[in-house]
């Protein structure tokens, strides 16, 4: 009886100045292993006669589980403390910079282009397309300016070193071919948006011999200049993102359209920073009107059925006004501090639920 | 076109003043440019008078005048050596702002001796660039009135863009008639009564032409003035010419100066004692030279149409006249050409020779071919009016083309074209009032008159309808929209375009956007360079190619940025390259570049500009903008412009799909670029087109609970084994168990034998119908182990 009172409570002490795992782990294999003292204690029972192993039976059992249990706790306490040490000197100081967050940017021409098509798509305006590369018949003749027409010569055109099959092309002066190639494809009711690339041979402050335009052409039986004036009315108020723009149409030629108008926005420049929707400054921002029927009937369209408007903006021109972007010629060269300051970010798609902008 | 208030009203019977003419020019398509009102401008400036004119005490040049302003008598210094006592000058006082020196006037000691105001040159108030004295006015100018009134610039002067359908609008007379026809007053009658002529011209005029069509000059008239004097032209037409910016020269150049501005008819005026017999139109002989008035040789071509008299060509037909038969202070006989050209050769001519004058601003566009004579009277009547002399009969060689084409016009097409309801009667009015001839109700018979070449249909009609009654009235109309809910109305192949930039951008970097063309000898390292893509007329000679590659383009820039002291910078564009200089023959890339070493970090973490990198980030765009994971393998075989051992291509067949890797040290020099450059390249139009399915549907999931297994083998093969050669070899085994095959340790060195590696992958087993037992793992294990020895002769490292 002294024997396994005395055991436990010299077990009990032992185990609860066990000051580590190492020696919390001999004390149970001095105790519970196999040779251990609580072990030999169980081995004892054997040797009893049954009333006597009735009596130490529970009692060395009682002892051989409170010691297991206690050793258990400890071990959980000694784990937890280790922890709590190994932890203690895992401190980092989080005022260090991480790895650098990548950010890219997207370029305002294709900011602005994304912004125009998802409005115009809305609108049930298709996108086309057609090469940079072009044939005089397509960005000239087929758009009423045969040779020697006047209007040619203010187009700045870059041409090509003659093919060796002995054809000239040019680089387009204007996205209005794609009207000709899909009125060449496609069979009325039209509907389309050409955004793209343009080239003038002309360099200066607020020239760029490269340029982008978007080109819009409607073709159905009905469609007459006061759907014009609303497609356009409804693009630049989504555009700007204003309640209200004043718009001005003004009489105007251009060979591949009659009537052929051009457009002018409401804005005020008297601050720093262009206004749209007040002011009494007008802004071209559109040349457009009616197809011309010679254009229609070179383009395979019967100018007696059908007929339809077109018209053209400047890309980069609407993103200047927008953004306030002061001049034209940074945005093709690449300065990387312009384009973080201007580019916009990865995830700043312009979408119908999400608004074009932030 | 420049015009003043005055001068319209000459035609015009209005009370409007300048700023509602403005708005109503622009507003029927006469685009005004500006309203210059000079008695605005010039408010601060007043007629004074000289007192007395003393030299200045410290300075001979400078001269010490009292001038009387009408409200007192100032002390001014003047360094003019015409100021005198007694003149009548145009007056600053101080705090004017002097817009000709773009300055404001101050009170100011000049050499010791106070100035109180200015006595202005012309030059100063940028009237014109004489600056040699002090502007002289008239002596019965009202001290204390305004200068503007007593230089004769009270007269607002209004610019507009004539847009080049609109010859009819070169003349004062054009502009007045569209004003009268849109409501802003009535129409004077300008008709030219024929002054007769007392004797046969002693010049003939001949049209010198081969059979053909159309006819290089149809019309040359012409007639003798002979005892003229040609002094200064009138006050009036000084002051006409003025206002619009031209220069006073001579009664008989002014009054061409005059006709043209007034009626759109530019005239010529021989000194007929400098002829040599008579004068025909002709083509010019190629090489033939004419000194034009403009005192420059010009060398002529046979497309140009000259008038040659019996020796020599003596103008450039239509374009300038020639300096040796102008006409000057001694001139006493003339002869007056008025003639008809074709407009096409007008403007080849006057393009070719870089000559831009009023004559052929007019020509180009197309003249009245009805005024031709008419014209001709005008000048006749003016020269004889300023000039004196006696005027000979016309002589006319050709005569006047037919011009008239009636259009069938449905007045129901202007609302069908212009959504605007305008009565018939209306639409016959503005018609009529515009100058055409209409006859009958319901279907019109429409002639347009002489002067408006550029009426051919019934669009053109619509036209004139509207911008007379004004766009202004047109109301915006909903167009019907074909669905409900907007569709997506992108193509496929632009959709991938849209993602492969949002990729690129979301992985760090920079959208650009260059020019199409680069210079030959960047193109030339990229395998372009050739005659196909040269423009015939570059804007410069570094912008003469069409680039075969985007990142000649991406380099400059690169180049560009590193100048400006950037680091790392990482760019991409998305857009053409072109593989000649044909329509069609482009196509649509996405390329990349990284350069420069990562900003230093204390985790070394970064960008690195090599080819792994590259190979990675172009992997992440391609399957971005491919919508599916690539499983294409990478192979050497990159072109010339790539480091030859460290780059790659992507290839489906003979479809290139991409290419990445460090850029060639050659190139990279060629580019004065500094630090290592990777690069990729991703050909967006051979990305085969997405599989249209019916369904939107995905197949069923399939996935095993069974537990995976993990085999790790390591072998040694020759060092030119790729690791795409072990990869295949070990999935081929069992498609279906191995579920993945990476590689997970690259070495050379101590402990492979020279020119061997050691390649270590781990293959994954995912069992699908039950657990696998070691022992078919083993079997596997081994079945791996002999796929991989006889496919790339390694063995199993030991």
């Amino acid at each position: 009886m002294t024997d396994i009172a005395s055991l436990e409570r010299e077990l009990t002490e032992r185990i609860a100045a066990a000051g580590d795992e190492p020696a919390l782990e001999s004390l149970r294999v001095a105790a519970l292993g196999k040779k251990g003292s609580v072990s030999e204690l169980l081995k004892t029972l054997g040797g009893l006669s049954p009333d006597e192993r009735k009596i130490q039976g529970p009692l060395i059992n009682g002892l051989r589980d409170r010691v297991a249990e206690a050793i258990a706790t400890r071990k959980t306490a000694l784990e937890a403390g280790a922890l709590d040490a190994r932890l203690a000197q895992e401190r980092v100081d989080v005022t260090l910079p991480a790895p650098e967050i990548v950010r890219g940017t997207i370029h305002p021409v294709s900011q602005v282009q994304s912004e125009v098509t998802l409005i115009l798509a809305d609108l049930g305006f298709a996108v086309a397309e057609g090469p940079d590369v072009e044939s005089d018949d397509y960005n000239f003749t087929r758009l009423n300016m045969p040779a020697d027409h006047p209007a040619r010569q203010m187009h700045d055109t870059f041409y090509m070193k003659p093919q060796a099959d002995g054809t000239r092309s040019l680089l387009r002066t204007h996205t209005s071919p794609v009207q000709v190639r899909t009125m060449l494809s496609q069979k009325p009711p039209i509907r389309i948006i050409a955004p793209g690339r343009t080239y003038r041979c002309d360099s200066d402050a607020t020239h760029s011999p490269m340029f982008h335009q978007v080109e819009g052409l409607v073709i159905d039986e009905h469609t007459h200049l006061g759907y014009l004036k609303w497609v356009l009315e409804e693009l630049c108020k989504a555009f700007f993102e204003v309640p209200n723009v004043g718009m001005r149409f003004r009489p105007s030629h251009f060979p591949f359209t009659e009537p052929s108008l051009e457009v002018d926005i409401q804005c005020d420049r008297s601050g720093a920073q262009i206004k749209f929707g007040e002011g009494k400054d007008w802004l071209e921002i559109a040349g457009a009107g009616m197809v011309h029927p010679r254009v229609l009937e070179m383009c395979g369209v019967d100018p007696e059925i059908y007929q339809g408007f077109a018209f053209g903006m400047g890309i980069d021109r609407l993103a200047m006004l927008k953004y306030g972007i002061p001049d034209l010629r940074p945005f093709f060269d690449s300065d990387v501090r312009w384009l973080r300051h201007y580019g916009f970010g990865a995830f700043d798609a312009p979408s119908i639920d999400g608004g074009l902008s932030r | 076109m420049k015009f003043s208030l005055s001068w319209l009203k000459d035609h015009l019977d209005t009370t409007a003043d300048a700023g509602t003419i403005a708005e109503k020019l622009t507003s029927i398509g006469l685009e005004v440019e500006s309203v210059e009102d000079k008695a605005k401008s010039l408010a601060a400036f007043t007629v004074a008078r000289v007192v007395s004119a003393e030299t200045h005490p410290n300075a001979d040049r400078l001269k010490l005048c009292m001038v009387d302003t009408g409200k007192e008598t100032v002390q001014v210094v003047c360094g003019a050596p015409n100021a005198r006592a007694d003149l009548k000058v145009v007056f600053a006082p101080p705090e004017t702002f002097i817009p000709g020196s773009n300055m404001v006037l101050k009170i100011a000691a000049i050499r010791g001796v106070e100035s109180r105001g200015m006595m202005c040159s012309e030059r100063e108030l940028e009237l014109s660039t004489e600056h040699d004295g002090i502007i002289e006015l008239n002596a019965d100018a009202v001290v204390g009135s305004p200068a503007a009134e007593a230089l004769g610039l009270n007269d607002p002067v209004i610019d507009v863009a004539i847009t080049p359908n609109r010859s009819d609008c070169t003349s004062v007379y054009g502009i007045a008639r569209d004003l009268a026809a849109a409501g802003l007053g009535t129409l004077k009658d300008a008709r030219v009564a024929p002054v007769k002529g007392g004797y046969p011209s002693p010049i003939t005029t001949a049209l010198d032409f081969a059979a053909g069509t159309p006819i290089p000059a149809p019309m040359f008239a012409g007639r003798y003035v002979r005892g003229v004097k040609n002094d200064p032209s009138p006050d009036w037409v000084q002051k006409r010419l003025k206002a619009i910016g031209l220069r006073p020269i001579s009664a008989l150049v002014d009054v061409t100066n005059l006709i043209a501005h007034d009626r759109g008819r530019p005239l010529h005026v021989f000194d007929a004692a400098k002829l040599k017999g008579n004068i025909r139109a002709r083509l010019a002989r190629d090489g033939e030279t004419v000194k034009a008035l403009d005192g420059r040789d010009y060398t002529l071509d046979a497309d140009m149409i000259v008038i040659a008299d019996d020796a020599a060509a003596r103008g450039i037909a239509g374009v300038m006249g020639g300096e040796d038969t102008g006409c000057t202070e001694a001139t006493t006989d003339v002869f007056i050409e008025s003639a008809l050209f074709d407009p096409a050769r007008i403007a080849r001519a006057g393009r070719k020779l870089g000559i831009m004058s009023d004559a052929r601003y007019r020509f180009e566009r197309g003249v009245d071919p009805e005024f031709v004579l008419p014209g001709l009277e005008l000048a006749t009547k003016l020269i004889l009016e300023f000039c004196g002399g006696e005027a000979s009969e016309v002589v006319i060689a050709g005569g006047v083309p037919e011009w008239r084409r009636a259009i069938a016009f449905d007045p129901a097409r202007v609302a069908r074209l212009s959504g605007l309801n305008v009565s018939e009667s209306e639409i016959i009015r503005i018609l009529k009032a515009l100058g055409f001839a209409v006859e009958g109700t319901g279907q019109l018979r429409v002639t347009p008159p002489s002067w408006r070449s550029d009426i051919h249909g019934q669009a053109d009609l619509v036209e004139e309808i509207v911008r007379i009654r004004g766009l202004a009235e047109i109301v915006a109309t909903p167009m019907p929209h074909p669905h409900a809910v907007a569709r997506s109305v992108l193509t496929p192949a632009q959709r991938r375009v849209g993602t492969a930039r949002r990729a690129l951008a979301a992985r760090g970097f920079h959208e650009a956007v260059h020019f199409s063309f680069i210079s030959r000898a960047q193109a030339a390292h990229f395998g372009g360079g050739d005659d196909s893509r040269q423009l015939e007329n570059p804007i410069s000679a570094d912008l003469d190619a069409l680039r075969p590659s985007l990142l000649p383009s991406l380099l400059a820039a690169i180049q560009r940025n590193q100048a400006r002291g950037a680091a790392q910078v990482t760019l991409f564009e998305i857009g053409a390259q072109f593989a000649s200089g044909k329509p069609g023959d482009q196509t649509n890339v996405a390329a990349g570049v990284i350069a420069g070493e990562p900003p230093r970090h204390w985790t070394k973490a970064g960008i690195r500009a090599d080819v792994m990198t590259a190979k990675s980030e172009m992997l992440a765009t391609l399957e971005a903008a491919w919508g599916q994971e690539v499983t294409v393998p990478a192979q050497a075989g990159a072109p010339a412009w790539y480091h030859p051992g460290r780059s790659g291509v992507l290839a489906m067949g003979p479809k290139h799909l991409a290419y990445f890797g460090e850029l060639h040290p050659r190139i990279a020099a060629a580019f004065d670029l500094k630090g290592p450059v990777s690069a990729f390249e991703i050909f967006l139009d051979a990305i085969p087109e997405p599989k249209t399915r019916g369904t939107k549907t995905r197949p069923p999931l399939e996935i095993s609970d069974f537990p995976a297994v993990e085999r790790d083998f390591a072998f040694v093969v020759d060092a030119k084994t790729t690791a795409d050669a072990i990869v295949r070899a070990a999935r081929g085994v069992d498609r279906q168990l191995i579920e993945r095959v990476g590689i997970f340790d690259v070495y050379e060195g101590k402990g492979v034998p020279e020119g061997k590696k050691s390649l270590a992958i781990a293959v994954r087993l995912q069992p699908k119908a039950k657990t696998l037992t070691e022992a078919e793992i083993e079997a596997i294990a081994q079945k791996i182990v002999a796929a991989v020895t006889k496919a790339t002769g390694g063995t199993l490292r030991a």
